[in-house]
């Protein structure tokens, strides 16, 4: 019988974004995003892809679903873990999911996954760059009742169990736990893998498969959010940089090195 | 009368920072009335709960369970039950953690299983007592923006602080007088039943040298370097003064330097009294984790970088000849 390996993913707007481009609107508290910059698919959510087909390409019959919930998908950027290699893309798209909170996109996880299961592993991202919640997954595994390794930098899959190794900020551990078992998975996995032509080929010819959150027996108590955002703002920055220059760039370092043992920083 | 739960961390048999940390967070949002208690978890939590007493805190739930060593922390399964337990009996309207390893994972799940709502990695929070509803700020979309937001009516309201946000003189230590915290014993073990995941082992990877966290002066490398050999001249400058060397998450992904030494929101958080960076753009991610530095120095080609917005000096040019020349002044000024 195949493995089955589910990834959630999340479309964000790009991190990368300058911060000098970064704005929000106050009165709607909301993030706007500058013209002509396209969302992307969450960065550790791809790192979480990789993982799902590290897991694929260690051998056997494994097979990825992609998952995502939200509304106003851009299906070149949705389609980006298929065109990486994964199987099959789930979307609940809705108008009504648009700034679902972190509670509420878990709910809506559990019951998709629990509509498509069963599954092996569910993988993620161990945050979003948007929200930056890192709770999502936490509070999947509470509604599913599964164990919850979090941060994993690498994961082997055996018979009935998995073993991860979990980054922290001095090395690492390792875990064991049965499955099925929600992983969030960090950058220090290694870096995801980029689409083949092949794979992108693959990918537009697969079509998502679509719910709503009433086809998942949801209703709008299940979406309301835990705590109710009032602001949302930029903060001002009150630091002013004194740019040192020099008569060239070696000047200009050596009258740094002066200023900052002026300062006594250095 | 509400009740605020503290949950203090245990690292090798002692509390961590962290504990004083929230009792302090906690004032924002005790009114008059409102008893604070900390819970200290561990295999064998007595010298932590002894320190625990110190804090200001009416009293410690001490909470002693052979699957909750090392925090727990083999998936965190034991202290998600035990909390989860203390919750359903004590009714707190405010659990805090720290938002470190262990509270960013107990947290959340606490909150899920007990059906109330969560914050991550708050810096600050607000109300007039603890039976309100808290006001939490905290950091959003890599800290390029801010959001404050208010709990709606169901307790606990549980939240992780940032580290060092709130900063107590560390832990009381031996001479500080004992408070009047009774010291309660609370008995977990039906609860946390048998755990699903294990840990099998810890492996330690020590950076030779000052810790990032502990370092007085940070050197830091990112993306602009180009490849790896320039962490090398970099490695060299922080040998001269004595620092620890870090680096971006894009230098680190690119395999540059080893993800150890990565600072940001997803890494480590520094705090040093000067943060000199070559080749760092400065994306709030990164500035997420060196917001503690005292000053921040900027070494970058592009006079736009977002850095230059948080440094408070800076150098517009090339990292390896502005290196040239700093590095040789260094050299002179400490005969190093």
């Amino acid at each position: 019988m195949a493995i089955r390996v589910v990834v959630c993913v999340k479309q964000v707007p790009d991190p990368d974004t300058p911060a000098s481009a970064f704005s929000v609107d106050e009165a709607a508290k909301v993030v706007v995003t500058p013209p002509g910059t396209p969302p992307v698919v969450n960065g550790f959510d791809l790192h979480a892809t990789e993982a799902a087909l590290r897991v694929k390409d260690a051998g056997g019959d494994v097979e990825i679903t992609v998952l995502a919930v939200g509304s106003d998908f851009v299906m070149d950027v949705v389609k980006r873990p298929l065109s990486m290699g994964a199987d099959e893309l789930v979307l609940v798209d809705d108008p009504s999911l648009a700034g679902l909170d972190a509670s509420g996109t878990a709910r809506v996880l559990a019951a998709a996954i629990e509509k498509q299961g069963p599954f092996d592993l569910i993988l993620c991202g161990r945050q979003a760059s948007d929200w930056d919640n890192a709770h999502v997954p936490l509070g999947l595994a509470e509604i599913l009742n599964l164990p919850c390794i979090t941060f994993a930098r690498k994961i082997d899959m055996s018979d009935g169990s998995v073993r991860v190794e979990r980054a922290l900020t001095d090395g690492y551990q390792v875990v064991e736990a049965p499955t099925p078992c929600v992983i969030t998975v960090t950058n220090e996995l290694g870096e995801a893998r980029y689409p083949t032509l092949r794979g992108i080929m693959a990918a537009t010819r697969k079509a998502p498969t679509n719910l709503t959150p009433s086809e998942l027996g949801l209703n709008s108590d299940d979406l309301a959010p835990a705590l109710d955002l009032e602001r949302l703002f930029v903060p001002e920055s009150d630091r002013n940089v004194e740019v040192i220059e020099g008569d060239d760039e070696e000047d200009a370092g050596r009258r740094l090195a002066l200023r900052l043992r002026e300062e006594n920083l250095i | 009368m509400a009740l605020i739960l503290l949950v203090a961390e245990v690292e090798g048999g002692s509390l961590t920072d962290i504990g004083g940390q929230l009792a302090l967070a906690a004032k924002n949002v005790a009114g008059a009335g409102d008893e604070i208690a900390v819970a200290v978890m561990s295999d064998d939590p007595t010298a932590a709960a002894e320190s625990a007493a110190r804090l200001d805190v009416s009293t410690v739930f001490s909470i002693a369970h052979p699957a909750l060593a090392e925090g727990g922390t083999g998936g965190f399964d034991a202290p998600v039950s035990a909390l989860a337990a203390l919750c359903s009996e004590k009714q707190p309207s405010v659990v805090l953690l720290g938002k470190t390893d262990f509270g960013s994972n107990v947290g959340p799940r606490v909150a899920f299983r007990l059906g109330s709502g969560f914050a991550q990695d708050c810096i600050d929070l607000r109300a007039e007592s603890a039976a309100d509803r808290i006001a939490i700020t905290r950091p959003v979309h890599g800290g390029n923006a801010m959001a404050v937001y208010r709990f709606r009516d169901r307790d606990p309201q549980v939240a992780t602080i940032r580290p060092n946000v709130f900063d107590p003189e560390g832990v009381p230590d031996e001479g500080t007088p004992t408070g009047a915290a009774e010291i309660v014993q609370f008995d977990a073990a039906a609860a946390i039943g048998e755990t699903r995941s294990r840990l099998i082992e810890v492996v330690a990877e020590e950076s030779k040298g000052v810790r990032l966290e502990d370092a007085d002066v940070v050197i830091s490398g990112g993306r602009g370097l180009g490849g790896p050999a320039p962490f090398e001249r970099l490695q060299e400058l922080t040998d001269i003064l004595g620092g620890a060397l870090g680096a971006s998450r894009a230098a680190c992904d690119a395999g540059w330097i080893d993800h150890g030494h990565q600072i940001g929101l997803t890494g480590k958080s520094i705090s040093p009294r000067v943060y000199i960076t070559f080749g760092i753009s400065g994306a709030s991610q990164h500035m997420a984790g060196c917001s503690g530095a005292k000053a921040i120095v900027a070494i970058n080609k592009d006079a736009d970088a977002n850095i230059f917005k948080e440094a408070r000096f800076g150098v517009v040019g090339d990292w390896e000849k502005v290196l040239n020349g700093f590095m040789a002044t260094v050299q002179e000024l400490t005969g190093n």
